[in-house]
């Protein structure tokens, strides 16, 4: 070392309005510093009687934290949490929590009490210093670098040195190969839903019974998931019901417009639950308006006219699924939606 | 009183009590005794044409004006042919009908008519054609299971009503109604009928035992208090987030004027 240390904390105080502006713009008309307010005298420091008052405060907001410990040391076996007892969670987390507010609380809003009004208030003003270090200081900290790099001979071992900036520029990429964690690439399970086994029967959810056409009256509502849905063992029950998730109706068959006819049975009519925006189950259903209400951003669909959107940021209407009624007259369908279920993404085309 | 006959055999002590009582019955008109053994399927009493004439003046007096002098419907309001003596229950008794004012939704308020005018006018628009029909006190007092219960509301019911019955918004205006002081009654019967525009579970969708189970929950969310202290109205992350907002903030904004402020 060509210099103690120690000098490198050496600052030369800074000279009076030695500040460069930069590149800002000064007014000419601006507000004069006001300097520092006349010091005005605490009520401790004039009175005796006020100074042993503050003391007392301190004192007694200690001996509040002190009763709030001690408190919440009762508690905790006064109110004891029993497993069976649903209430008691309650009461001890209440009383235990209160006792140690009380406690930390004592404890800093005593201090703070005690700073303002019983230690010393003179003012002091600290100076700050220019940022840039003096030219020895400067000088000192080139020198050592240059010192750093002679001794290490990190310029001169050129093998040394690339194989260094090899192995630092390769430490990252573990952590970004770890991302495809995130995965397993989905293919085109987001195009297929569990209805493309064909000839599934409508069941109920959630006990999976099979719904006959003359089950469902004009104006009620089904929460349909696809025969054989029940049998399915976790994770795939839950990721086969949501992308198949279907809602069942019947409609009055002269409110009905446009195609649907073709893929409903006498006015009952299915479409999938899953929102186009983002995928939540649209299931709020209104039976005169024949509005379906999705309750996570309000995208409103109007079954009666293909569950066209009406209202909301959804941008597609709900996908249809086509029911029939098989020879024992229960609901089918014959196949799968005839597009993706659920929001876009990357590669859905429209 | 034919269900009764069922269950007692001749040879019972109650034997001769019930005899005496038959043929009190069968003196009292033939009819009535007629009426009551056919009702044997369904658990509504006998037609009776007192009570459908005085129910038809209630309906002329107070109800005609919007849904028409047959209840066939008018502009204003809808048919009332097949609604069945449980929608008028459920309308007039919880005092949402006769409606104040016309507007998104028939609103809860105190109830215009005694219980006897009440079951007189459902007992006209029931005769007008079959509906669907006020439950028993027998099936009101079973007890179902609340944790099918309470899974059967999630599916069906809590998209709208929200999962512990807080009830919620919809759209223009209208409004699920918070479940938190329904009766038992009034549960199953707004399930049956659909009023306004909830959607129908009849028994083909929901099975009387599935909407016991229903009701049996949201009698236990009513009975049983939030274990977590005060609910903020059920509704959800936002308003409890919201007072953590309001209440939290404040009090740190009041320390830090408190700690800031010189000493007197």
């Amino acid at each position: 070392m060509a210099k103690n240390p120690k000098d490198l904390a050496v600052v030369e105080s800074a000279p009076e309005h030695d500040y460069s502006a930069g590149l800002a713009v000064i007014a000419p008309d601006k507000i004069a510093d006001p300097g520092i307010e006349p010091h005005r005298v605490r009520m401790t420091d004039k009175s005796v009687k006020h100074e042993k008052a503050a003391a007392r405060q301190v004192a007694a907001l200690f001996l509040v934290s002190i009763l709030g410990s001690a408190f919440a040391i009762w508690a905790y076996y006064a109110f004891p949490f029993e497993a069976e007892v649903a209430g008691s969670l309650r009461l001890n987390t209440i009383f235990l929590g209160l006792g140690i507010t009380l406690g930390l609380f004592g404890i800093g809003i005593g201090a703070v009490h005690w700073a303002k009004t019983l230690m010393p208030d003179a003012e002091v003003a600290e100076e700050r210093h220019l940022t840039r270090g003096s030219e020895e200081v400067r000088a000192a900290a080139v020198e050592i670098i240059r010192l750093a790099d002679e001794e290490s001979g990190f310029s001169r071992r050129k093998l040394i040195r690339r194989t260094l900036y090899g192995a630092l520029a390769l430490f990252p990429i573990p952590a970004i190969v770890l991302f495809s964690d995130l995965g397993p690439n989905p293919k085109d399970s987001l195009r297929h839903t569990m209805w493309g086994k064909g000839k599934l029967r409508l069941t109920r959810d959630p006990d999976g019974t099979a719904i006959k056409a003359s089950d469902v009256q004009i104006g009620s509502v089904f929460h349909v998931i696809p025969e054989g849905l029940v049998d399915l063992e976790a994770p795939d029950l839950l990721n086969e019901k949501a992308k198949a998730a279907v809602l069942l109706v019947r409609l009055d068959p002269s409110e009905i417009t446009q195609k649907q006819r073709d893929w409903g049975y006498d006015g009952i009519v299915a479409y999938s639950k899953i929102c186009t925006h983002v995928g939540c189950p649209v299931a709020l259903y209104e039976q005169h308006t024949h509005h379906l209400l999705c309750p996570c951003h309000q995208s409103t669909f109007d079954l009666a006219n293909d569950c066209a959107v009406v209202f909301g940021p959804a941008s597609r209407p709900l996908p249809q699924l086509k029911i029939e009624v098989d020879a024992e007259g229960y609901l089918v369908a014959p196949g799968d939606f005839e597009e993706p279920v659920g929001p876009s993404f990357w590669e859905r085309k429209a | 009183m034919a269900n009764k006959n069922k269950k007692f055999s001749r040879r019972s002590p109650f034997a001769a009590a019930l005899v005496l009582l038959a043929g009190l019955i069968v003196s009292g008109g033939s009819y009535v005794a007629a009426s009551a053994a056919v009702s044997n399927a369904a658990p509504k009493s006998e037609v009776d044409q007192a009570q459908v004439d005085t129910g038809k003046r209630i309906f002329l007096a107070n109800c005609a004006s919007c849904h028409g002098k047959n209840a066939e419907g008018t502009q204003n309001a809808p048919s009332l042919i097949g609604v069945g003596s449980a929608s008028v229950d459920f309308q007039v008794g919880t005092g949402r009908m006769p409606m104040q004012a016309s507007g998104p939704q028939a609103e809860v308020k105190p109830v215009q008519f005694k219980q006897e005018d009440i079951d007189a006018l459902a007992a006209y628009v029931a005769s007008l054609a079959p509906g669907p029909e006020s439950p028993t006190e027998e099936y009101l007092a079973r007890k179902g299971d609340a944790t099918k219960g309470g899974e059967l509301f999630r599916i069906n019911c809590a998209m709208c009503h929200n999962a512990v019955g807080a009830g919620g918004a919809l759209t223009e205006g209208k409004y699920a109604p918070a479940l938190r002081e329904t009766s038992a009654k009034n549960i199953y019967q707004a399930m049956v009928t659909g009023p306004q525009n909830m959607p129908v579970f009849s028994n083909t969708n929901l099975s009387p035992e599935q909407k016991t189970d229903i009701i049996t929950y949201l009698q236990y969310v009513q009975e049983n208090p939030s274990i977590g202290g005060d609910e903020l109205g059920n509704l959800g992350p936002v308003v409890e987030g919201l007072w953590v907002w309001l209440g939290m903030l404040g009090l740190i904004i009041v320390i830090t004027i408190w700690l800031g402020a010189k000493s007197n």
